[in-house]
Formats: C-alpha cells, sequence, structure tokens
C-alpha cells in the first residue's frame, strides 16, 4: 500500500441522481482515513450552492433510468416503466417534478441519506470542495451563493492538489 | 465486552460507515463497538474499513435481516 493516501475528486454533474457518487464517495473515502479534495466544475458547481432543493432528475434523454413506483403493491412496485414511456412525453411541463419527486421518495424508501446530509457530513468530516472559479463567472454564480469554507480556485489548483493524490476520479 | 452500540438498521451506503467513523472517534483504543446493520453491502465494506484503518473486525453474525459486526478500535 502506497504511504499517501489522498484521494481527489472531479464533481461535473449538478443532477440529483449524480450528486450522490461524489459525496457518497468524499464521505467514504475521509471516514478510510484519506485526505479528500473535491474539485466541483461546471454543473457540479450545484453541489455547493447554499439551497440545494432545486436538484432535479432528468429522465430526458436518460433511457437507463429504471422507473419503478416507490408505493403501491409489490407487483406494481416490481414494474420498470422507464423503457415504456416514450422520451416525448417527458416534455411536458411538471412530469420531470414528478419523476424528481419519486426519485427522492425512492431514496428515502431504501434508506439513503439527503444530499444535504451526506453534504454536511463530509464538511464535518474534513472534505475540502474546490469551486471551479472559471465556471462560476460563465454561470454568473458569485461567492455569497455558495456555501462557507469552501475554496475558489481553478484548473491548475486542482491539478496541484491531484498530482498528490494516488485515487483520482471524475464524475 | 461491548463498550458502545450503534444501530444503522434502515440505513443504507455509506451512513453505517459513516457513523462508525464517528462513534470510533470518541472512543478509546481497544474499546469495542457493536454496529448493527440492515444494509447487505456492508458485509464487505466493513472488512475493507477495518483493513484500511487498522481496526479489528471481531466478528460478524447475521440474524435475521440484521448484521452485527463487533469491531475493536485499534
Amino acid at each position: 500500500m502506497s504511504d499517501r493516501n489522498e484521494m481527489t475528486l472531479i464533481a461535473s454533474k449538478g443532477t440529483l441522481d449524480w450528486a450522490y457518487p461524489p459525496f457518497i464517495l468524499a464521505s467514504t473515502g475521509i471516514a478510510m482515513g484519506k485526505e479528500v479534495t473535491v474539485f466541483c466544475t461546471f454543473y457540479g458547481l450545484n453541489l455547493l450552492l447554499k439551497d440545494l432543493s432545486h436538484l432535479r432528475i432528468s429522465p430526458q434523454g436518460n433511457p437507463d433510468m429504471p422507473m419503478k413506483m416507490p408505493f403501491g403493491p409489490k407487483w406494481f412496485q416490481a414494474i420498470d416503466f422507464g423503457p415504456k414511456i416514450p422520451n416525448l412525453l417527458w416534455n411536458i411541463p411538471g412530469l420531470e417534478l414528478f419523476a424528481t419527486q419519486m426519485m427522492r421518495k425512492t431514496f428515502k424508501n431504501n434508506g439513503m441519506a439527503t444530499i444535504e446530509e451526506l453534504r454536511e457530513i463530509c464538511i464535518e468530516m474534513g472534505v475540502k470542495f474546490i469551486a471551479c472559479e472559471m465556471t462560476m463567472g460563465m454561470f454568473g454564480f458569485s461567492r455569497e451563493d455558495f456555501i462557507d469554507g469552501i475554496e475558489f480556485a481553478g484548473a491548475a489548483t486542482y491539478l496541484d492538489v491531484a498530482h498528490n493524490s494516488n485515487q483520482d476520479l471524475f464524475i | 465486552m461491548i463498550n458502545q452500540t450503534l444501530d444503522m438498521c434502515g440505513y443504507a451506503c455509506p451512513m453505517p460507515i459513516l457513523k462508525t467513523k464517528q462513534a470510533l472517534a470518541s472512543m478509546a483504543s481497544k474499546e469495542v463497538i457493536e454496529v448493527i446493520c440492515t444494509d447487505q453491502g456492508s458485509k464487505k465494506d466493513f472488512v475493507a474499513f477495518c483493513n484500511q484503518l487498522g481496526h479489528k473486525l471481531i466478528s460478524q453474525r447475521d440474524e435475521g435481516n440484521k448484521i452485527i459486526f463487533n469491531i475493536e478500535k485499534n
């Protein structure tokens, strides 16, 4: 085993489903004694905003997403509506919100922590977060939009940290 | 002898590991924590967790759908 024990992650996605992998891996990494840095860039910046309630899933153009109802009798919950629903239908206003609520309920039914809880644990345990300053400017965010205790920097800073890391993941 | 018990039944990955880590932080070396959980993936995860951090996984047993781990802090 290497004497270095650092993990660096790039979080590039900002949907509710894709918010989980970076927070799960970062918190688990730090629980296993690693030093963890997460570089949030492009849509991953959403994960550092003060308010996370806007995070959605998008079934549109996401044909692999299983769509099982988190309520009703067992036989009903077993049906995968994903492949049965034409992509076009997701253009109907409100359906994406409905799918998001169903996903949140599925997470809850399965004992998954919320993104807010996982992020708080990450911060509590000492995960370092870097918000990509370039994409912040591009998307019109200001520092006040983000949670406290994070760093603002660019690609060079990330690469410098990642240089010492022995696990480097792009999500 | 068990010094502390942590009930993580109903919680999914990675919460059992995270809460165990936090509980261990307030314990002394050689003290034992009992973790009860229902997350099936944790069977392998706790082995990896202990292996990585040098804690001793004293025992692991199934009781119905529950998995009970006894871990000695290093």
